[in-house]
């Protein structure tokens, strides 16, 4: 593929703040998150149901569903300001600078028409002047590229010829066919198998190093962020509680959150004694959220102050922080000038 | 494919024939006979006329012979009303005048009701949606004569000044079909509206319309390409016997209006029991819906390619 080597910022989410304004109130679900995203990068969104990383991610290709709305926050992709696009803008941004796959991708076609129609809609959406065979022959060409087969016969089918592993290959195919600079990925693999969700990871891997696209991989499996990711950001609800490079996430965990999500996952070298280790308590209740850090309540170290005041970011490393005041008394303790310089960045403003 | 259809003509003959004899029996529980109107014939001349046309025989025989006369194509005889027209004769010269009333009505009917109901979908909640559902609750509880009282009241001279068409019925002018199919077409309209809402809704729901929005696709394509034809199978569904029925005439608009047509009559022969026009009719009309459900299930096929037909169908 003929491509342009950008490098620099490509997203820049600052201070993002999205309620959903329910009959019962509003729901904080995501409460002033901020990171970046470079050209060719992975970063992975982790986090439980819940935690609002969805919402995150709609929210910056504009499809928050009806009583959800962005309040506060500014989000800049390729330098140019998101949220104050009007409608025709956000539709012709969707999928031709930013694209987006879903989890399942046995619901996610349109059973009605073939693969053939729906790739080639996505293309014409955004280049009225293409002719039908040229349409044709670059999504023959995205097809290829996915690794699917005998194209000119899948052109011609329905969804439902298709089995799952083909379906998210045709729709990672349709993400694709305008060259976008953003891909969104909304958990990909969830719905699917094991061994097709390797070779999927193994697809987008491949595709990520040709286009050299940044990638937001939404996702609650820590081993497929592993497989994939640069960088990662922990959300608990609607907080981004650590963000950091993956190895330093995966081995210097700063946050108890963190901790607890990497003792529950299954590990290869684990002993057979070894038993994993849930999160005790159950998710916050987002209408009522508590004062102090949201974790809180669940947390094993959690001290008085947890319970009154959100943390403020603490740098742990290059570009690793996290929001925890452990790790703001260790740095008091080790005889730092305090947090101050992390301070103002308060992760969370309440109020 | 082929199969299938020959498989839904042998089941339709079958449905056919239950429909005969039913109808058959039924008929013949009324109480009452075609001789009777203002003046009672006397007992020898009732008795003279039941044997004349068969109608003293035990009412099983008659249904035998009245099959062997149907198989051989004879659907006898009008005893009564236009005596001694041919039954066949008297429904095709009717028939073709509340087909185009009807084809009109249901025209209209799904040209205004399927948009207004992907609008009614698309603007959930807000005063238009309101707005339709208080019309189509309206247009769907008011009964057919009451719309076509008060739109002949209303437009034929009943306010001053205001006579648009004309009251007496006139094959020959455009303006003696606008308001009966005006009145025809307005229930089916209300009811497909609300049909298509619903439906909508659920297409508008699905996984695959996020997608269509996540491509850029404008709303006009997300609605009318992607929704709709989600939404669809319910709709003609409902259309199947409903153009069935329409097409045959709607007895009540027919009679305010006072329209020649073939629901008219069909009522009129039940009430002076000229049995071989109900006959007729009936398997006219069950017929045609037998017809247009076999094409409502072969439509299907093409909406959705996931429906398989020779698997049973639907």
């Amino acid at each position: 593929m003929e491509n342009n080597e950008k490098s620099g910022k490509l997203l820049e989410v600052k201070d993002l703040h999205v309620s959903f304004f329910t009959p019962a109130g509003e729901v904080k679900a995501v409460g002033g998150i901020s990171y970046d995203l470079n050209y060719g990068e992975v970063m992975g969104i982790v986090g439980e149901s819940g935690s609002g990383k969805s919402v995150e991610a709609y929210s910056i290709i504009g499809l928050l569903q009806s009583p959800g709305k962005v309040v506060g926050g500014s989000i800049t992709l390729e330098g140019e300001d998101v949220l104050s696009k009007n409608k025709q803008e956000m539709v012709a941004l969707r999928g031709s600078k930013v694209a987006m796959i879903f989890q399942n991708p046995m619901t996610c076609l349109n059973p009605v028409y073939t693969i053939g129609n729906q790739l080639m809609e996505a293309l014409k959406a955004h280049d009225k002047n293409v002719s039908k065979e040229d349409a044709a022959k670059r999504a023959m060409e995205m097809l290829e590229l996915v690794g699917i087969n005998n194209v000119e016969k899948r052109m011609k089918q329905y969804p439902h010829e298709l089995s799952g592993g083909m379906r998210q290959r045709v729709m990672i195919a349709m993400g694709l066919i305008c060259h976008p600079q953003l891909l969104i990925a909304d958990e990909p693999t969830t719905a699917l198998d094991v061994t097709i969700q390797a070779q999927i990871l193994e697809l987008m891997k491949d595709l990520q190093k040709k286009t050299h696209m940044g990638i937001i991989f939404i996702t609650h499996n820590l081993g497929v962020v592993a497989e994939i990711c640069d960088k990662v950001s922990v959300m608990y609800a609607g907080k981004m509680v650590e963000q950091g490079p993956v190895d330093d996430i995966f081995y210097k965990p700063g946050h108890p959150y963190t901790i607890g999500l990497l003792r529950s996952m299954p590990r290869v070298d684990a002993e057979s004694y070894e038993r994993l280790i849930p999160i005790e308590g159950t998710p916050v209740d987002m209408l009522n959220p508590p004062d102090g850090c949201p974790f809180a309540p669940r947390c094993e170290h959690a001290m008085k102050i947890c319970l009154q005041k959100m943390p403020p970011y603490v740098e742990l490393g290059d570009n690793h922080r996290s929001a925890c005041w452990l790790r703001v008394q260790e740095q008091v303790a080790a005889g730092k000038t305090g947090p101050a310089a992390a301070e103002n960045k308060e992760a969370g403003d309440h109020e | 494919m082929a199969k299938y259809i020959l498989k839904r003509v042998l089941m339709a003959v079958v449905t056919l024939f239950i429909v005969i004899c039913l109808t058959f029996f039924l008929m013949n529980a009324i109480p009452g006979n075609p001789w009777l109107s203002e003046k009672t014939p006397s007992e020898a001349t009732i008795a003279a006329l039941n044997e004349k046309y068969g109608l003293d025989k035990p009412v099983t025989v008659q249904l035998g012979l009245y099959l062997k006369d149907i198989a051989h194509g004879n659907f006898r005889n009008s005893i009564k009303m236009q005596k001694d027209r041919p039954v066949l004769d008297i429904i095709t010269s009717m028939f073709p005048i509340s087909a185009k009333i009807g084809m009109i009505a249901i025209a209209w009917a799904i040209l205004i009701g399927v948009p207004l109901g992907c609008l009614a979908a698309f603007k959930r909640g807000t005063w238009v949606d309101s707005l339709l559902r208080v019309v189509c609750t309206i247009g769907i509880s008011m009964p057919g004569f009451v719309v076509a009282t008060i739109l002949l009241f209303l437009l034929t001279g009943g306010i001053e000044g205001l006579k648009l068409f004309p009251t007496a019925f006139d094959a020959s002018t455009w303006k003696s079909y606008v308001l009966p199919c005006a009145a025809l077409g307005f229930y089916p309209m209300c009811y497909l509206s609300r049909q298509t809402r619903t439906a909508m809704l659920d297409s508008l729901g699905q996984e695959y319309i996020k997608t269509a929005r996540a491509k850029g696709l404008k709303n006009k394509k997300i609605i009318f390409k992607h929704a709709l034809r989600n939404a669809l199978i319910p709709v003609i569904t409902y259309l199947g016997p409903q153009v069935a029925f329409t097409l045959c005439g709607g007895f009540v608009v027919e009679k305010v209006f006072s329209i020649p047509g073939l629901g008219r009559y069909f009522v009129m022969s039940i009430q002076s029991r000229d049995y071989p026009v109900i006959m007729g009719t009936t398997i006219f009309l069950a017929a045609f819906v037998i017809l247009m459900n076999l094409l409502v299930d072969l439509l299907y096929k093409l909406v959705d390619p996931r429906i398989n037909l020779s698997k049973g169908g639907n």
